[in-house]
C-alpha cells in the first residue's frame, strides 16, 4: 500500500485550479490576462519560477493567440492548457471550433464572467453558453475542491480515445475564483495513477508529415468529421459517468456524473440549477423540506454533453419543475430551461418554469430561491426575471 | 560567391495554384532552404488551398493549418511544444500571404516577434488578397486596381501607399529582417540561410508576383519579380541583429516599366506614375539613411 500524501488546507477557486493544473502534470500554458482569471495564471507563473511545476509559461498578446499558441503546442503532443473568461472567451471564439475540429484534447478553465457592455466582472454564465455549439465539453463546478478535481477529470476524459474533444471546466467568477473554502490536495502519484501521460497518436512528427486542417469539400469528408464529433459527444456521456465514478473510488469523493441530485428520491417538484446557485437552492430544499414541502434540486454539472437521459429518469415523477439560468438567450428563456424542455418534449409533460437570476453578478438570495419554489409548487410556467429592479 | 540552391524537393509536382504563382515559387525555395526538418504553419491565404483538398498535401513536411489571425501564435507554440520535447533542431515556420501579415496577423506576428521564439515567419507578399479574389490589403502598393478599389467611372484605385511589414520589423528590433523575392532565388536562399545561424525570431518578406490579381501573363512572374527590385519598388535588404545592408547591385529602371508590364496599373496617367516615382526615390533615400545610422551605430 503505497503511502497518501493528500493535505487540507484553505485556498480560492483560482489557487485550487492552478493546483489541478499543476497535478494533471500540464507542460505548456499560455494565457493573456482577464479578471478574475489572473490569479490562476499568475499561480502558475509563480509555481515554475519556484521550480514545483515544470512547464513553460507564455503570456501573449491577445485571448485569440493564447488558444492558437495552446493548439500548436497540444498537437507536438504535448499536454496544454489556458484560462480565461468572459470577453477573453468571446475573443477565442474562433480558435474555440479550431481546437474542437483538430479533436484535441485540451482543457481550459473559464471564470464565468458578464458580458459587456456596460463593463461588468461579476458572475454570469453568459459567456460560456455563448459557446455551447462550439463542440467542447462544459462542466461547471460548485465548490473550489470540484474545480481543482475537475481539471485533472477533465484531461482524463478528453484524451480518451472515444472522445477526443476539448473541455473547458467553470467556476463563478468571485463566488469560487476568489473565496477561500478548505480543499484537499490530492496525492501526486495517485494522480498519475489515474491520469496518464497524453499519448496524441497523431502528434506533429516529422518522420510521418501529415496535414493538420486542410480544406475539404461537399464531396469530402467534411460532413462526416462533424457528425463524429457529435457522435464522439455522446459517446463521453458513459466515459464521464466510469471516469468519475473511477476518481470517486480512488480519492473517496462522490461527484456525480453528468448531474448531481439532492432529496430528489422521493420528490414532487424539483429545481434545477448550475454552478453555485445550487448551494443556495441545496440550503432553502432542506429549509422547505421542513415545512415538508417535497421538493429536490438537479445539479447540472456537464452542460455538454446535456444529460438528457439523466434528466428524463429523474423527473419522470415529478409534478412540476424550475430551472434557474444564471445566463440569457436574448429573444428567449434561459440555455439550460430550453435544453431541458427539449429533453422532455413527447415524454414527460409537466410545467416547467425559466428563472433568470444573477445576471451581471446580481447577488441570489435565500428569498429569491423561494420565490422560485414557490412559483414551481403552484405549477406554473413561464419564464420569471428574479430580484429585478423596476427602473427601466 | 555564388550559393547553389539545394537541390532536395520537398514540394511534390502536383498542385492547384495558378499557372505562374510567385507564392509557390517562393515556398518551393524557402523549403529548400530549410530542409526536411521543418514543420509550416500556414492561415487562411493561397498556400491554404495550393496543397490541395484532404487527403492530399503537396509538401513532404509536416503542414498546419490555422485561422487567418494565427500564425505568430501558432508558430510560438509549435516552437515552445517541440522545445519541450527536446526537438530543438526543428524549423519551425509560419508562411503567410499579406494579408494575413500586414492586416490580419499583424498582432500576432509583433507579438512572436517580441516574445523571442526562436522561429521564422515568411510573409509572402502578392500585395493583396489574391485567394479571395483580388481585394485590397494594406501591402498593396499606390495606384493598384484591385476588385474593392475598382476603376470605372470613377478611379478609385488605391490612393495609399504600401504598408511595409519588414520595416515595421526593424522597429521592434527583430533579430533577423530581410526582404527578398523568386526572381533572385540564391539571394533568398542565402537569406534563410543568415537567418538560421541566428537564434530567435527572423521574419523574411518575400515579394511573390500573382499573375491573377496583377493582370499579366503567367510566363511574366519572374520578370516581373525582377522588375520590382529594378525599379526599386520592392528594394532588397538585410537586417541581421542591428546592421542594416540595402542591396544595390542591380541595374536600374524606371518605375514605368515596372508599371506598364501590369494592367493593374493601366490606369495611372503620366502625374500618378510620377507619385509613385517620387514615392520610390524617397523610400530609397530612407533606406540609404538607415544603412548609414545603423553602421554608425555599430562603430
Amino acid at each position: 500500500m503505497k503511502s497518501v500524501t493528500e493535505f487540507k488546507t484553505i485556498m480560492t477557486g483560482n489557487d485550487a485550479v492552478a493546483y489541478g493544473a499543476k497535478l494533471a502534470r500540464v507542460k505548456f500554458i499560455s494565457a493573456y490576462p482577464i479578471t478574475p482569471q489572473t490569479t490562476i495564471v499568475e499561480k502558475l507563473a509563480s509555481m515554475i519560477a519556484n521550480d514545483e511545476l515544470d512547464a513553460k509559461y507564455v503570456e501573449v498578446e491577445s485571448e485569440h493567440s493564447a488558444l492558437a499558441a495552446v493548439f500548436a503546442s497540444e498537437l507536438t503532443g504535448v499536454r496544454s492548457y489556458t484560462a480565461t473568461s468572459s470577453h477573453g472567451l468571446l475573443y477565442m471564439h474562433e480558435m474555440l471550433h479550431w481546437v474542437s475540429g483538430q479533436r484535441l484534447p485540451i482543457v481550459m478553465s473559464v471564470v464565468n464572467r458578464a458580458i459587456g457592455p456596460p463593463w461588468n466582472i461579476w458572475a454570469d454564465q453568459s459567456d460560456t453558453i455563448n459557446q455551447r455549439d462550439t463542440g467542447w465539453m462544459q462542466v461547471y463546478s460548485e465548490s473550489n475542491q470540484e474545480a481543482m478535481d475537475t481539471i485533472i477529470m477533465g484531461y482524463k476524459i478528453a484524451e480518451n480515445s472515444e472522445v477526443m474533444l476539448p473541455l473547458m471546466s467553470m467556476e463563478d467568477a468571485f463566488i469560487l475564483s476568489h473565496t477561500s473554502e478548505p480543499v484537499t490536495l490530492r496525492d501526486q502519484d495517485l494522480i498519475n495513477e489515474y491520469l496518464p501521460d497524453l499519448d496524441l497518436k497523431f502528434r506533429i512528427d516529422i518522420g510521418n508529415p501529415m496535414g493538420y486542417g486542410s480544406y475539404d469539400t461537399p464531396d469530402g469528408t467534411f460532413m462526416e468529421l462533424k457528425k463524429d464529433m457529435v457522435d464522439s459527444m455522446k459517446k463521453a456521456v458513459r466515459v464521464i459517468k466510469d471516469e468519475t465514478e473511477k476518481f470517486n473510488q480512488m480519492f473517496d469523493t462522490n461527484y456525480g456524473g453528468l448531474v448531481e441530485r439532492y432529496r430528489m428520491d422521493d420528490a414532487d417538484y424539483a429545481l434545477i440549477a448550475m454552478g453555485t446557485v445550487a448551494s443556495t437552492a441545496r440550503f432553502v430544499v432542506d429549509k422547505l423540506r421542513e415545512k415538508g414541502l417535497n421538493i429536490g434540486l438537479i445539479r447540472i454539472r456537464y452542460f455538454r454533453p446535456f444529460p438528457y437521459d439523466d434528466i428524463l429518469e429523474d423527473l419522470k415523477n415529478i409534478k412540476a419543475a424550475g430551472v434557474i439560468d444564471r445566463s440569457v438567450s436574448f429573444g428567449y428563456a434561459g440555455a439550460t430551461y430550453s435544453e431541458i424542455v427539449s429533453a422532455l418534449y413527447g415524454k414527460i409533460n409537466i410545467p416547467v418554469s425559466s428563472f433568470i437570476v444573477g445576471i451581471g453578478g446580481r447577488d441570489v438570495r435565500i428569498e429569491d430561491i423561494e420565490k422560485i419554489a414557490d412559483t414551481v409548487r403552484n405549477e406554473s410556467s413561464g419564464v420569471y426575471w428574479i430580484n429585478v429592479k423596476k427602473v427601466i | 560567391m555564388p550559393t547553389s540552391i539545394p537541390k532536395e524537393e520537398l514540394m511534390a509536382p502536383g498542385h492547384t495554384a495558378c499557372h505562374g504563382c510567385g507564392a509557390t515559387l517562393a515556398m518551393r525555395y524557402v523549403l529548400k532552404a530549410m530542409g526536411q526538418k521543418t514543420v509550416v504553419s500556414v492561415p487562411a491565404s493561397c498556400w491554404a488551398v495550393i496543397p490541395g483538398a484532404m487527403p492530399f498535401r503537396t509538401l513532404d513536411v509536416p503542414m498546419v493549418y490555422t485561422p487567418f489571425a494565427a500564425t505568430g501564435a501558432s508558430i510560438s507554440g509549435l516552437r515552445e511544444g517541440l522545445d519541450i520535447q527536446g526537438k530543438t533542431d526543428y524549423n519551425v515556420v509560419g508562411f503567410a500571404g499579406d494579408g494575413g501579415t500586414a492586416d490580419i496577423g499583424l498582432q500576432g506576428l509583433s507579438g512572436a516577434m517580441e516574445r523571442g521564439h526562436n522561429v521564422f515567419y515568411i510573409m509572402y507578399d502578392n500585395e493583396g488578397y489574391m485567394n479571395t479574389g483580388v481585394q485590397r490589403s494594406g501591402s498593396t502598393p499606390y495606384g493598384a486596381k484591385t476588385t474593392t478599389t475598382p476603376v470605372g467611372k470613377e478611379r478609385d484605385f488605391k490612393k495609399e501607399n504600401k504598408k511595409i511589414v519588414a520595416d515595421m520589423m526593424i522597429a521592434q528590433n527583430v533579430p533577423y529582417v530581410a526582404t527578398a523575392t523568386i526572381a533572385y532565388p540564391e539571394d533568398l536562399i542565402r537569406k534563410i540561410d543568415h537567418a538560421k545561424a541566428v537564434h530567435g525570431p527572423k521574419f523574411i518578406q518575400i515579394l511573390a508576383p500573382c499573375p491573377t490579381g496583377w493582370y499579366y501573363p503567367p510566363e511574366k512572374t519572374i520578370e516581373i519579380s525582377r522588375l520590382a527590385v529594378q525599379s526599386r519598388m520592392f528594394p532588397l535588404y538585410e537586417f541581421i541583429q542591428g546592421k542594416f545592408y540595402l542591396n544595390k547591385s542591380f541595374k536600374p529602371v524606371d518605375v514605368s516599366e515596372y508599371v506598364k508590364a501590369q494592367d493593374r496599373f493601366k490606369h495611372l496617367n503620366d502625374d500618378e506614375i510620377d507619385n509613385l516615382r517620387k514615392y520610390v526615390d524617397e523610400r530609397w533615400n530612407q533606406l540609404l539613411e538607415w544603412e548609414k545610422i545603423y553602421s554608425e551605430q555599430k562603430e
